[in-house]
């Protein structure tokens, strides 16, 4: 993970925007979600390798195949909704991020709720 | 020079372009072909951004989504 180009592409968007910004504000949100959208592809290609230990420490731990999908996906929802959220902020739209924010929320309740009942359920069963 | 960082000097060429050929247009007195460029630009703008948010999105479907 070659962090200097990634701080390097974080800093020269960063001058580029604010540059434009006065002038052109719709492309320095264009070119801030560009820069954003590169960024995250880097962090996220390189986040592979970490899944792919983690599914093996499940299988060792012989964790259901379930539970480290859905937490899998909640992180990627997490990762996504963020990206977009930030976004929209810094286009004074708070309105619109926290519209998406909530989004992520109900997306990641609605994924959690499997792992809720079965721990309840083992609760359950364990209660005399 | 990754492609990210030509996209992104790309862009940012696209836009000072639009912004200068705004003002010209504004002080030639052409106030629409103004308004048409900035939009041509924004528009040209924009589909090079969506390819890029394109590809993260299938990036983060392929490693988190696809388990």
């Amino acid at each position: 993970m070659h962090i200097l180009q990634l701080v390097g592409i974080g800093l020269v968007a960063t001058v580029l925007v604010s540059v434009l910004r006065p002038q052109v504000p719709q492309f320095a949100m264009l070119m801030g979600i560009l820069a954003g959208s590169v960024m995250l592809l880097v962090v996220v290609r390189n986040m592979d390798a970490v899944v792919v230990v983690l599914t093996d420490l499940a299988r060792e731990a012989n964790v259901d195949k379930g539970v480290l999908a859905t937490v899998l996906k909640i992180i990627g929802i997490a990762y996504i909704v963020e990206f977009a959220a930030q976004v929209a902020r810094d286009a004074q739209e708070g309105a619109l991020a926290n519209k998406i924010e909530l989004a992520g929320k109900v997306g990641i309740v609605v994924l959690a709720i499997p792992i809720v009942t079965d721990v309840v359920e083992s609760l359950v069963h364990l209660l005399p | 020079m990754t492609p990210e960082i030509r996209a992104v000097f790309q862009i940012f060429g696209i836009g000072f372009l639009v912004a200068i050929l705004h003002t010209i247009l504004k002080q030639s007195g052409k106030e629409e072909f103004a308004h048409w460029t900035t939009l041509l630009g924004f528009v040209a703008v924009f589909v090079i951004v969506i390819g890029y948010v394109d590809r993260l999105y299938d990036e983060i479907q392929r490693v988190f989504l696809s388990q």
